[in-house]
Protein backbone atom coordinates (compact mmCIF):
# COMPACT_ATOMS: atom_id res chain seq x y z
CA UNK A 1 0.00 0.00 0.00
CA UNK A 2 1.98 3.32 -0.85
CA UNK A 3 -0.78 6.00 -0.97
CA UNK A 4 -0.18 9.05 -3.63
CA UNK A 5 -0.03 12.70 -2.42
CA UNK A 6 -1.19 14.60 -5.05
CA UNK A 7 1.58 17.80 -5.54
CA UNK A 8 0.19 20.82 -7.31
CA UNK A 9 1.79 23.99 -7.69
CA UNK A 10 1.09 26.16 -4.64
CA UNK A 11 0.07 22.82 -2.81
CA UNK A 12 1.96 22.93 0.89
CA UNK A 13 0.88 20.64 3.07
CA UNK A 14 1.76 17.16 0.77
CA UNK A 15 4.90 16.42 3.20
CA UNK A 16 2.69 17.48 6.35
CA UNK A 17 0.53 14.41 4.40
CA UNK A 18 3.07 12.10 3.79
CA UNK A 19 4.89 12.50 7.32
CA UNK A 20 2.18 11.90 9.26
CA UNK A 21 0.77 8.91 7.04
CA UNK A 22 4.54 7.76 7.28
CA UNK A 23 4.20 7.76 11.13
CA UNK A 24 0.99 5.64 11.06
CA UNK A 25 3.54 3.35 9.43
CA UNK A 26 1.60 3.41 6.08
CA UNK A 27 3.65 3.95 2.79
CA UNK A 28 3.41 7.41 1.22
CA UNK A 29 4.90 9.38 -1.46
CA UNK A 30 4.67 12.81 -2.98
CA UNK A 31 3.19 12.85 -6.93
CA UNK A 32 4.15 15.58 -8.77
CA UNK A 33 0.40 16.30 -10.73
CA UNK A 34 1.60 16.82 -14.02
CA UNK A 35 3.85 13.68 -13.84
CA UNK A 36 0.21 12.00 -13.29
CA UNK A 37 -0.38 8.88 -10.58
CA UNK A 38 0.91 5.74 -10.27
CA UNK A 39 -0.61 2.48 -12.62
CA UNK A 40 -2.72 0.78 -9.88
CA UNK A 41 -2.74 3.46 -7.03
CA UNK A 42 -3.53 2.28 -3.65
CA UNK A 43 -4.91 5.22 -1.96
CA UNK A 44 -4.76 9.28 -2.67
CA UNK A 45 -4.48 12.17 -1.10
CA UNK A 46 -5.64 15.77 -1.97
CA UNK A 47 -3.31 18.02 0.26
CA UNK A 48 -3.93 21.16 1.80
CA UNK A 49 -2.12 24.80 0.02
CA UNK A 50 -2.87 27.11 -2.26
CA UNK A 51 -2.96 25.50 -5.01
CA UNK A 52 -2.86 28.12 -8.56
CA UNK A 53 -3.15 30.65 -5.74
CA UNK A 54 -6.55 30.16 -5.54
CA UNK A 55 -7.04 31.88 -8.65
CA UNK A 56 -10.87 31.88 -9.57
CA UNK A 57 -11.69 30.29 -6.07
CA UNK A 58 -9.99 27.78 -3.99
CA UNK A 59 -9.65 24.42 -5.95
CA UNK A 60 -10.98 25.93 -9.51
CA UNK A 61 -8.21 25.18 -11.69
CA UNK A 62 -6.06 22.10 -10.01
CA UNK A 63 -9.94 20.33 -10.21
CA UNK A 64 -9.91 20.74 -13.58
CA UNK A 65 -5.98 19.96 -14.05
CA UNK A 66 -5.71 16.73 -15.89
CA UNK A 67 -4.75 14.40 -13.19
CA UNK A 68 -8.22 15.15 -11.61
CA UNK A 69 -9.30 12.99 -14.38
CA UNK A 70 -7.28 9.88 -12.96
CA UNK A 71 -8.47 10.52 -9.34
CA UNK A 72 -11.77 10.34 -10.72
CA UNK A 73 -11.40 7.15 -12.16
CA UNK A 74 -9.54 5.66 -9.14
CA UNK A 75 -12.21 6.90 -7.02
CA UNK A 76 -15.13 4.97 -9.18
CA UNK A 77 -12.75 1.63 -8.98
CA UNK A 78 -12.93 1.97 -5.42
CA UNK A 79 -9.68 3.60 -4.20
CA UNK A 80 -9.61 5.39 -0.90
CA UNK A 81 -9.30 9.37 -1.82
CA UNK A 82 -9.11 11.94 1.26
CA UNK A 83 -9.23 15.63 0.47
CA UNK A 84 -8.22 17.89 2.90
CA UNK A 85 -8.77 21.81 3.06
CA UNK A 86 -7.24 22.93 -0.41
CA UNK A 87 -7.82 19.38 -1.08
CA UNK A 88 -11.35 19.56 0.06
CA UNK A 89 -11.97 22.90 -1.75
CA UNK A 90 -10.54 20.71 -5.12
CA UNK A 91 -12.78 17.30 -4.38
CA UNK A 92 -15.93 19.82 -4.23
CA UNK A 93 -14.77 21.51 -7.12
CA UNK A 94 -14.17 18.38 -9.46
CA UNK A 95 -17.86 16.77 -8.48
CA UNK A 96 -16.19 14.04 -6.27
CA UNK A 97 -18.07 15.50 -3.42
CA UNK A 98 -21.23 17.48 -3.15
CA UNK A 99 -21.71 21.04 -2.39
CA UNK A 100 -19.10 23.86 -2.14
CA UNK A 101 -16.60 25.85 0.26
CA UNK A 102 -16.50 29.09 -0.03
CA UNK A 103 -15.31 32.23 2.00
CA UNK A 104 -15.98 31.82 5.66
CA UNK A 105 -18.52 34.28 7.11
CA UNK A 106 -15.99 36.25 9.25
CA UNK A 107 -14.30 37.11 5.82
CA UNK A 108 -11.20 36.12 7.29
CA UNK A 109 -8.21 33.03 7.26
CA UNK A 110 -8.57 31.60 10.47
CA UNK A 111 -6.26 28.76 12.07
CA UNK A 112 -7.19 27.51 15.21
CA UNK A 113 -7.93 23.91 16.51
CA UNK A 114 -12.05 22.91 16.53
CA UNK A 115 -14.00 20.28 17.92
CA UNK A 116 -15.55 18.16 15.39
CA UNK A 117 -18.60 15.12 16.00
CA UNK A 118 -18.19 12.38 14.64
CA UNK A 119 -21.25 11.59 12.54
CA UNK A 120 -20.27 8.40 10.86
CA UNK A 121 -18.22 5.52 12.79
CA UNK A 122 -18.57 2.65 10.20
CA UNK A 123 -16.88 4.58 7.38
CA UNK A 124 -13.17 3.60 6.31
CA UNK A 125 -12.20 7.45 7.94
CA UNK A 126 -13.67 6.56 11.54
CA UNK A 127 -13.38 3.05 12.07
CA UNK A 128 -10.68 4.53 14.86
CA UNK A 129 -14.05 6.26 16.37
CA UNK A 130 -17.51 5.72 17.71
CA UNK A 131 -20.13 7.97 16.26
CA UNK A 132 -20.69 10.73 18.49
CA UNK A 133 -16.63 10.78 18.96
CA UNK A 134 -15.60 14.54 19.67
CA UNK A 135 -12.28 14.92 18.23
CA UNK A 136 -10.39 18.31 18.25
CA UNK A 137 -8.18 18.94 14.85
CA UNK A 138 -6.85 22.32 13.95
CA UNK A 139 -8.46 24.37 10.58
CA UNK A 140 -6.50 26.83 8.43
CA UNK A 141 -8.52 28.21 5.87
CA UNK A 142 -10.17 31.55 4.68
CA UNK A 143 -12.49 30.05 2.04
CA UNK A 144 -14.00 26.55 4.16
CA UNK A 145 -17.79 27.63 4.77
CA UNK A 146 -20.19 24.81 2.92
CA UNK A 147 -22.89 25.66 1.49
CA UNK A 148 -25.01 23.53 -0.67
CA UNK A 149 -28.55 23.99 -2.35
CA UNK A 150 -31.62 23.25 -0.49
CA UNK A 151 -32.43 20.08 -1.98
CA UNK A 152 -28.73 18.58 -2.31
CA UNK A 153 -28.32 19.21 1.65
CA UNK A 154 -31.64 17.41 1.92
CA UNK A 155 -30.05 14.43 0.26
CA UNK A 156 -27.05 14.59 1.45
CA UNK A 157 -28.62 14.25 5.03
CA UNK A 158 -31.07 11.55 4.02
CA UNK A 159 -28.09 9.83 2.28
CA UNK A 160 -26.31 9.96 5.71
CA UNK A 161 -23.16 11.30 4.06
CA UNK A 162 -22.36 14.14 6.66
CA UNK A 163 -18.79 12.63 8.24
CA UNK A 164 -18.04 15.63 10.63
CA UNK A 165 -19.70 18.43 11.97
CA UNK A 166 -18.28 21.49 14.09
CA UNK A 167 -19.40 20.90 17.58
CA UNK A 168 -18.82 22.24 21.06
CA UNK A 169 -16.49 20.00 23.57
CA UNK A 170 -19.49 18.17 24.53
CA UNK A 171 -20.25 17.59 21.05
CA UNK A 172 -23.36 19.78 20.32
CA UNK A 173 -23.64 21.20 17.24
CA UNK A 174 -24.44 25.10 18.04
CA UNK A 175 -23.93 28.04 16.04
CA UNK A 176 -21.44 28.89 18.57
CA UNK A 177 -19.15 25.76 17.46
CA UNK A 178 -19.43 26.80 13.50
CA UNK A 179 -16.40 28.37 12.96
CA UNK A 180 -16.57 29.86 9.29
CA UNK A 181 -20.90 29.43 8.94
CA UNK A 182 -20.99 26.24 7.20
CA UNK A 183 -24.44 25.19 6.28
CA UNK A 184 -25.43 22.66 9.10
CA UNK A 185 -22.22 23.02 10.65
CA UNK A 186 -20.92 20.39 8.17
CA UNK A 187 -17.05 19.62 8.49
CA UNK A 188 -16.66 17.08 6.00
CA UNK A 189 -18.54 14.89 3.90
CA UNK A 190 -18.35 11.69 1.70
CA UNK A 191 -18.96 11.12 -2.02
CA UNK A 192 -21.17 9.12 -3.68
CA UNK A 193 -18.82 6.39 -2.26
CA UNK A 194 -17.73 5.40 1.70
CA UNK A 195 -14.49 5.43 -0.14
CA UNK A 196 -14.16 8.93 -0.75
CA UNK A 197 -14.20 12.01 1.55
CA UNK A 198 -13.07 15.27 2.13
CA UNK A 199 -13.04 17.36 4.47
CA UNK A 200 -11.71 21.37 5.15
CA UNK A 201 -10.07 20.54 9.14
CA UNK A 202 -6.26 18.51 8.86
CA UNK A 203 -5.96 15.94 10.54
CA UNK A 204 -2.52 15.39 9.32
CA UNK A 205 -2.01 18.68 11.60
CA UNK A 206 -3.27 16.12 14.84
CA UNK A 207 -1.15 13.20 14.20
CA UNK A 208 2.53 13.56 15.07
CA UNK A 209 2.45 13.78 19.02
CA UNK A 210 5.70 16.06 19.15
CA UNK A 211 4.11 18.20 17.07
CA UNK A 212 0.44 18.98 17.51
CA UNK A 213 -1.73 19.16 20.78
CA UNK A 214 -3.93 16.29 19.55
CA UNK A 215 -3.44 13.18 18.09
CA UNK A 216 -7.41 13.21 17.42
CA UNK A 217 -6.91 13.09 13.31
CA UNK A 218 -4.56 10.12 13.10
CA UNK A 219 -7.89 7.92 12.71
CA UNK A 220 -8.84 9.92 9.67
CA UNK A 221 -5.64 8.61 8.00
CA UNK A 222 -5.42 5.29 9.29
CA UNK A 223 -8.04 4.31 6.26
CA UNK A 224 -5.03 4.15 4.55
CA UNK A 225 -3.79 0.89 6.43
CA UNK B 1 -16.11 33.81 -38.78
CA UNK B 2 -16.66 37.49 -36.86
CA UNK B 3 -14.95 38.06 -34.35
CA UNK B 4 -17.05 38.60 -30.66
CA UNK B 5 -16.50 39.38 -26.89
CA UNK B 6 -18.51 37.97 -24.73
CA UNK B 7 -19.34 38.63 -21.38
CA UNK B 8 -19.68 36.57 -19.09
CA UNK B 9 -20.72 37.98 -15.27
CA UNK B 10 -20.81 35.38 -12.48
CA UNK B 11 -22.44 36.30 -9.12
CA UNK B 12 -23.63 34.40 -6.04
CA UNK B 13 -27.29 33.35 -6.09
CA UNK B 14 -29.70 35.12 -4.11
CA UNK B 15 -29.47 33.99 -0.63
CA UNK B 16 -25.99 32.95 -0.21
CA UNK B 17 -23.84 34.86 1.99
CA UNK B 18 -21.43 37.22 0.59
CA UNK B 19 -18.92 38.05 3.52
CA UNK B 20 -16.54 40.48 1.44
CA UNK B 21 -19.76 42.41 0.13
CA UNK B 22 -20.77 42.50 3.39
CA UNK B 23 -17.49 43.91 4.59
CA UNK B 24 -16.59 46.32 1.43
CA UNK B 25 -20.56 47.61 2.40
CA UNK B 26 -19.48 48.71 5.88
CA UNK B 27 -16.17 50.35 4.94
CA UNK B 28 -18.42 52.49 2.41
CA UNK B 29 -20.34 53.16 5.60
CA UNK B 30 -17.03 53.96 7.58
CA UNK B 31 -16.45 56.75 4.50
CA UNK B 32 -19.68 58.56 5.40
CA UNK B 33 -21.57 56.91 2.59
CA UNK B 34 -25.21 55.79 3.11
CA UNK B 35 -26.54 52.16 1.12
CA UNK B 36 -29.13 49.68 1.67
CA UNK B 37 -27.04 46.89 0.15
CA UNK B 38 -24.11 45.97 -1.68
CA UNK B 39 -23.56 43.36 -4.39
CA UNK B 40 -20.49 41.90 -6.15
CA UNK B 41 -19.82 40.23 -9.00
CA UNK B 42 -17.11 38.78 -11.15
CA UNK B 43 -17.28 39.97 -14.90
CA UNK B 44 -15.04 38.15 -17.50
CA UNK B 45 -14.43 39.44 -21.22
CA UNK B 46 -14.33 36.85 -23.80
CA UNK B 47 -12.46 37.74 -27.36
CA UNK B 48 -13.63 35.15 -29.48
CA UNK B 49 -14.36 34.11 -33.17
CA UNK B 50 -17.36 32.40 -33.78
CA UNK B 51 -19.99 31.96 -36.91
CA UNK B 52 -22.27 33.67 -35.71
CA UNK B 53 -23.82 35.73 -32.30
CA UNK B 54 -25.85 32.11 -31.37
CA UNK B 55 -22.32 30.00 -31.28
CA UNK B 56 -20.27 32.61 -29.44
CA UNK B 57 -22.80 32.49 -26.94
CA UNK B 58 -23.14 28.36 -26.79
CA UNK B 59 -19.49 28.50 -26.12
CA UNK B 60 -19.27 30.85 -23.38
CA UNK B 61 -22.26 29.41 -22.13
CA UNK B 62 -20.18 26.07 -22.03
CA UNK B 63 -17.04 27.96 -20.56
CA UNK B 64 -19.11 29.56 -17.63
CA UNK B 65 -20.90 26.32 -16.55
CA UNK B 66 -17.59 24.11 -16.91
CA UNK B 67 -15.35 26.60 -15.46
CA UNK B 68 -16.02 30.07 -14.66
CA UNK B 69 -18.93 29.82 -12.35
CA UNK B 70 -19.89 27.00 -9.72
CA UNK B 71 -23.11 25.71 -10.01
CA UNK B 72 -23.33 25.47 -6.36
CA UNK B 73 -23.48 28.44 -5.56
CA UNK B 74 -23.34 31.07 -8.42
CA UNK B 75 -25.63 32.15 -11.02
CA UNK B 76 -24.17 33.66 -14.81
CA UNK B 77 -25.17 35.43 -17.32
CA UNK B 78 -23.69 36.19 -20.90
CA UNK B 79 -23.98 39.41 -23.31
CA UNK B 80 -21.97 38.53 -27.00
CA UNK B 81 -21.48 41.87 -28.53
CA UNK B 82 -19.71 41.78 -32.29
CA UNK B 83 -16.11 43.20 -31.77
Amino acid sequence: MTVSVVQFGGSNCDRDAVRALRHLGIDAERVWHEDGLPADPDGIVLPGGFSYGDYLRAGAMAARAPVMAEVREAAEAGVPVLGVCNGAQIGSESGLTPGAFTTNASARFQCEPVRLRVERADTPWTVAYDEGDVIEVPIAHGEGRFEIEADAHDELVDDDRVLFRYCDTDGNVTDEANPNGSTDNVAGVLGERETVAVLMPHPERATLPDVATSTDGAGVLRAFA
Amino acid sequence: MTEFTATVTVRLKRGVLDPEAETTKRALERLGFELSALRSADRFELDLEAEDAASAEARADEMAERLLANPTIHDYDVAVAER
